[in-house]
């Protein structure tokens, strides 16, 4: 049996608005394996990334979190920062959507990369810029020696995203923490990256939590996989198991809505309804304005995570069959 | 002075932005603009005061009980006294201290609303011909601005005051006519974008002159940077005017404004300190409100989050 | 950045010539002449005089003496100081103002920046308010007025610093001028610092730089400020020619011996040639700091350099 590296336990996001708050994650619960890929998928704004940054100390200044996150037996969330430095970038990583702004434009990439080295490592700065080059050749950087001199707006997003990941795998981490690390390049340079993500971690021993919104970018890439709605986690379970049997109405719809997956449907539907506002969610069921299969007690309770057998759980009080035939 | 209230930065941020939008924008801006800046309390109570401070400089004087160049014998540096009616004490020369107050208050408005002026129409003309005619014009017409923006404002007021001295409202349209850069500036870029607009080409196919054209469609689109550019202005000229009246090279005897009675005021402070508060308060209260009001407009006019 | 120097170099130098030309004719334009005093000088002296400083060429012919000589570097006689020379006068005045400004300048640009550093880090806590107060008070109050209030308070009741006047190689005479040069200038620096620190502090890349687990302070340091820098290194040019022309006023305030006051009795009397000269200087001052500014900004933004 595998290690657990991250265990959550009942974390949660509020965000203090001028006269109200808004809970962007709320009681959140899973654990990740060493060296698993876990993808977290979700329609945008469901709380993955924050979900993440929170754990990483990285929530805005509005923003709050409760409950756990222990890696080993020390709990990152709500850790002081000085006492989380030594972990962020070492032991836990993590990498941005937006490539084009997560470097800072004023440094070249040389003194970017080394300082993680040095500050974690206790390298000097020649040994460290050594270590980063070679890391950068590691990630398909070509002539990485030339490009560690050069600043961020000489390379491309797709370069920019190894340079990156370079970043991110320089201390061997043990968790990754990659938040929609495609979607902001190129359709051909994605599956290179999945590929990248795949093999580096596979090397390093990295456990990979790869937060997406297109489940496309899941398969093959992913071991487990969690589907979040309004903050919450609704389901989780192994790919394979959510991919062709899927027992939340909410991750059926999430398949049906993407192109590759859809197909075997033989048509592709978005989920009916619009997202929900965090702020107005509905009395029981977050999800019940937009489920088919929604009866009574789903408008009155809310549905708690439980296991359902194997290693599966969700939060849905519906047990009869998901048949996509009776969403449309 | 240029600069005092970074105003060019603030209007080029303001028509960058303007630019970037499409929608035309007309009445419901203006309104949209109102009616933020009526939640926005800061600004609303310093149009208040504003609006007091304005009133009481042209219509105060009627009911003050002395001239502002009247003597009274009877009290020469005195402190407020209530029973003669010197609400703010006395002068050397036994002068009431309220009245000449606010006759300078009024001075200093008038010469900063008719420099404002001066510089607003020089502006909004010479950009709108520069950017409307476009091309070769353009080019040079701004090279020049920019040359002139090297230039040592400071200096130029001085020389102007050479030139002008004796006549302070003269003094200040010349003020005025060196301050209109900016305002150039920003209504030829916003001049560019609108004459690329269908109602432009519209009015141009049907025979419009370039002229009718500048003075019909261009220059009513130009409201929201014209009222912030206002309103940054106002205070600098005040501030120019009574740096200068201070100098003793603006506002003449027996004439007085804010700048030259806190001059009057400063080397006599210690022993009659209500001569220099008094102008001194009055043009920190209202430098203070213009600028607040200014905010508040920029905020209100910002297209940002519309 | 070699090559981007010497473009913005050259550039400069059209500019310069074209100023210098406005500045010939609108001055030349203005009525009344060095000579026209309260004394009426005869005719006879008048002519030989105005024979002397060319001033009965015409207008066309002076603006080329004036222009070769400028090329020599030479600035004219004084027509009203008999016996100066315009460069002899500016350099008696102009160490001076030159000081003067330059102190305001670095004392107000190293206070600025760490106020509105501070400012941004405790955003929307006491130490920004006091901050913002302090900022608002800087700018908007007049120098002449902040001067008066300053002389009145800390030079005659609390008696700390002298309110006026200079003493040779006596700092305490400084003290009130430099602080009323320098508040403004400060105030504003410290206003573009604390916005751009909280805007840089909210970017993508100081994220990433904080889940390296760098610490706050290294964070700050090589991360945050170098880019929060940009927008004030472009308002330092503009800035410190805005303090050095200041600095007329503050010597005419305090009763300094700088160049302002050669300035304004000059300008009372028509006296081109310092007028002239002294706006000319300034132009220039201007126009390099305009040229540093933009060197500095290239070596701040690496993108700039490209363009
Ligand atoms: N600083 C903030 N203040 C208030 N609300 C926030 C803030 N940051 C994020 N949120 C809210 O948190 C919700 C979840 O955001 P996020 O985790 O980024 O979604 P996603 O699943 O797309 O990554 C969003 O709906 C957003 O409104
Ligand atoms: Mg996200």
């Amino acid at each position: 049996m595998a290690n657990t590296v991250l265990d959550v336990q009942d974390l949660s996001v509020t965000f203090q608005l001028r006269d109200s708050e808004v809970d962007a994650v709320r009681e959140m619960n899973f654990q990740l394996t060493e060296g698993e890929t876990l993808a977290v998928v979700g329609e945008s704004g469901s709380g993955k990334s924050q979900a993440f940054l929170s754990i990483m100390g990285l929530l805005a200044r509005n923003g709050r979190a409760t409950g756990k996150a222990l890696m080993g037996d020390v709990n990152l969330v709500g850790m002081d920062k000085r006492r989380l430095d030594e972990y962020r970038g070492r032991d836990i990583a993590m990498i941005f959507q937006d490539p084009m702004t997560s470097l800072n434009p004023t440094l070249r990439l040389r003194t970017q990369l080394a300082e993680v080295l040095v500050r974690h490592r206790g390298f000097d700065r020649k040994d460290a810029v050594r270590t980063s080059i070679e890391m950068l050749e590691r990630v398909g950087i070509p002539e990485p020696a030339k490009r560690a001199n050069s600043y961020p707006h000489e390379l491309s997003g797709g370069m920019r995203q190894r340079v990156m990941i370079a970043m991110a795998l320089l201390c061997q981490p043990k968790i990754l923490i990659a938040d929609e690390p495609t979607t902001a390049l190129d359709v051909t340079v994605q599956a290179q990256m999945l590929d990248l993500f795949k093999s580096l971690t596979e090397d390093f021993g990295t456990a990979l939590v790869l937060i997406t919104h297109d489940l496309g970018v899941v398969a093959g890439v992913a071991d487990r996989m969690m589907v979040m709605y309004g903050g919450r986690s609704v389901e989780t379970g192994s790919v394979n198991d959510l991919f062709y049997d899927p027992r939340h109405p909410y991750t059926l719809g999430l398949l049906h809505s993407t192109p590759h997956i859809a197909h075997r449907a033989e048509r592709l539907d978005p989920i009916r309804g619009l997202p929900p506002s965090l702020e107005h969610l509905p009395k029981g069921c977050s999800f019940n304005p937009r489920c088919a299969f929604c009866f009574d007690r789903c408008l009155e309770e809310r549905p708690p995570l439980e296991p359902i057998g194997g290693d599966r759980k969700k939060a849905c009080f519906y047990e009869g069959p998901l048949r996509y035939e009776e969403v449309a | 002075m240029a600069g005092i209230t970074g105003k060019d930065q603030v209007l080029t941020t303001y028509a960058n932005k303007l630019e970037t939008l499409d929608a035309p924008k007309g009445r419901s801006l203006t309104q949209d603009a109102l009616s933020r800046l009526a939640r926005n309390k800061a600004a609303v109570a310093s149009i208040a005061v504003l609006v007091f401070i304005v009133l009481a400089a042209f219509i105060g004087p009627y009911f003050v009980p002395w001239g502002y160049s009247e003597v009274d014998w009877t009290s020469i540096r005195k402190p407020p006294d209530f029973e003669k009616g010197h609400y703010f004490g006395t002068d050397q020369n036994g002068r009431d201290m309220l009245a000449r107050v606010l006759q300078g208050t009024q001075m200093s408005l008038i010469v900063a609303g008719v420099a404002t002026l001066v510089s607003v129409v020089i502006g909004v003309i010479y950009g709108a011909v520069a950017g409307y005619l476009g091309g070769r014009v353009d080019s040079v017409m701004m090279r020049i601005v920019d040359i002139m923006y090297a230039l040592p404002y400071i200096l130029f007021v001085i020389i102007l005051v050479v030139m002008f001295g004796r006549h302070p409202v003269l003094l200040f349209v010349g003020i005025g006519a060196i301050e209109w850069l900016t305002m150039a500036r920003i209504v030829r870029g916003q001049t560019l974008t609108l004459k690329e607009r269908e109602f432009i080409e519209a009015a141009r196919a049907g025979g419009a002159s370039p002229w009718t054209i500048i003075i019909r469609h261009i220059v009513p689109n130009l409201t929201g940077p014209v009222v912030i550019y206002a309103t940054l202005t106002i205070p600098e000229i005040i501030i120019a005017e009574s740096f200068l009246s201070y100098l003793g090279l603006g506002v003449q005897e027996p004439q007085t404004s804010l700048g030259t009675l806190i001059s009057a005021g400063a080397p006599v402070a210690e022993v009659l300190p209500w001569m220099l508060m008094a102008p001194a308060i009055v043009l920190v209260t209202l430098l203070f409100c213009l600028t607040y009001i200014g905010d508040g407009l920029r905020d209100a006019l910002d297209p940002k989050d519309r | 950045m070699l090559r981007y120097a010497s473009r913005r170099v050259l550039s400069a130098i059209p500019i310069a010539f074209i100023a210098v030309s406005i500045c010939f004719f609108i001055l030349r334009l203005a009525p009344g002449g060095p000579f026209d005093g309260e004394r009426a000088l005869p005719p006879l002296v008048l002519a030989n005089l105005r024979a002397h400083y060319n001033l009965d060429q015409p207008l066309i012919n002076q603006y080329f003496i004036y222009i070769w000589r400028l090329l020599q570097g030479d600035l004219g006689p004084s027509m009203v100081i008999e016996g100066f020379e315009v460069s002899q006068l500016i350099a008696i005045g102009f160490p001076f103002t030159l000081t003067l400004a330059l102190s305001a300048f670095v004392i107000a640009t190293i206070i600025g920046i760490l106020a509105g550093m501070v400012a941004a880090v405790n955003q929307n806590k006491w130490p920004d308010y006091v901050m913002v107060l302090a900022v608002m008070i800087g700018v908007i109050v007049p120098n002449f007025l902040m001067a008066a209030l300053l002389q009145l308070w800390f030079g005659v009741y609390l008696d700390w610093f002298p309110a006026g006047g200079w003493v040779s190689g006596r700092w305490e005479y400084l003290v009130l001028p430099i602080t009323v040069l320098a508040w403004p200038h400060a105030g504003r620096i410290s206003r573009l610092m604390r916005g751009s620190m909280i805007e840089v502090l909210g970017t993508n890349y100081v994220r990433t730089a904080r889940s390296k687990g760098l610490g706050e302070r290294l964070v700050m340091a090589r991360h945050a400020i170098k880019p929060a820098l940009v927008p004030v290194v472009s308002y330092l040019g503009p800035g410190l020619s805005y303090l050095l022309t200041g600095s007329l006023a503050v010597e005419q305030i305090f009763g300094l011996p700088g160049i302002g006051k050669y300035f304004v009795t000059a300008a009372l009397n028509r006296d081109y040639g310092i007028v002239l000269g002294t706006t000319l200087l300034y132009m220039f001052i201007i126009l390099a700091l305009n040229l540093l500014v933009d060197l500095l900004y290239a070596w701040l933004d690496p993108k700039v350099r490209y363009r």
